[in-house]
């Protein structure tokens, strides 16, 4: 396979794994690193990738596999994560800027999802991947991704209308 | 889309059975004006949805990688360090070489100049010489 071939394969999904590795890794700068890094790496095994049937799936494995690693080296690196799940009791000044941008409140109730439940929520809800699609990157059954994501799905509805009641009442 | 298939739809998309279809239709209806006021945290889930979808990467992807040229910036360091360890080396010969050269001339002008000195002392010599031979007549 060729560069140009490569390319046009490759390149159509790169949103994709970018978006994927932003949901994991949060920073964009880390993100774009692991695009980067993710697509050097498809292209060093370039031979291979006719043996899977969809490249894509490949890639979004290839990035979550990625990313995990890099949030494990990174918990290694830094104990100080611990304390961002520490929350502050009542209705603190950060809610009440949170509830007055609502879009970017959903994104922080997503990050505090459960690693499974953020990556089936980031493919489905956002991507648009079919059941078996994802089942085929996660490498699990889709009942099982069913039932992960319906968790996710009440989390988030629940999560809102309780934001919602702080900021009515 | 009626209210009632509506929130027909969010019931089996809470419990994750609906098909793609049915999840654009859900967009579709959240994105417009007229939501009902109790699915308002609907319209905000669904809203971030379509909109994080619209997220671009926007650097170019480079396909051969930082580290393989920080091997060809460490080859041409060595050549580099080599090149001009050599050339130092070469000017360092040529130094020591131009400064044995002076130091040979130096005593061949030293040696000439004594040289000289004893021609002009020889040269008086012969003046004495030629004096004394006009002072005193020589025996024929």
């Amino acid at each position: 396979m060729d560069q140009s071939a490569f390319l046009k394969k490759v390149m159509p999904f790169k949103d994709k794994v970018f978006r994927l590795a932003k949901r994991l890794l949060i920073s964009t700068e880390e993100a774009e690193d692991a695009t980067q890094e993710l697509y050097f790496k498809l292209w060093k095994n370039k031979s291979k990738l006719s043996e899977y049937n969809s490249i894509e799936a490949f890639a979004m494995t290839m990035t979550k596999n990625y990313c995990f690693d890099r949030l494990k080296s990174k918990q290694a690196n830094n104990l100080s994560l611990v304390h961002s799940n520490y929350k502050e009791g009542g209705t603190s000044l950060d809610k009440r800027v949170e509830l007055n941008d609502s879009v970017s409140l959903v994104h922080k109730l997503m990050e505090n999802l459960p690693e499974q439940q953020k990556i089936i929520m980031q493919l489905r809800d956002i991507e648009q991947y079919e059941f078996d699609e994802i089942a085929e990157m996660l490498n699990m059954q889709p009942t099982a991704i069913r039932v992960s994501l319906s968790r996710a799905r009440k989390t988030i509805k629940e999560q809102l209308i309780k934001q919602h009641n702080y900021g009515i009442g | 889309m009626e209210l009632v298939n509506i929130e027909k739809l969010l019931e089996k998309y809470l419990k994750a059975e609906t098909s793609i279809a049915e999840e654009n239709e859900l967009k579709t209806y959240f994105s417009g004006d007229n939501v009902a006021p109790h699915l308002e945290e609907y319209r905000e889930m669904f809203g971030y949805f379509s909109a994080s979808k619209k997220e671009k990467f926007t650097k170019t992807i480079q396909l051969k990688s930082r580290k393989l040229n920080w091997k060809w910036y460490s080859v041409a360091a060595s050549a580099v360090l080599l090149v001009s360890v050599y050339t130092g080396y070469q000017k360092n010969q040529q130094a020591k070489a131009e400064k044995i050269y002076e130091e040979t001339q130096y005593a061949f002008t030293l040696l000439s100049a004594n040289l000289n000195k004893g021609t002009a002392a020889i040269s008086e010599l012969q003046a004495f010489e030629n004096t004394t031979n006009k002072i005193f007549k020589q025996p024929k």
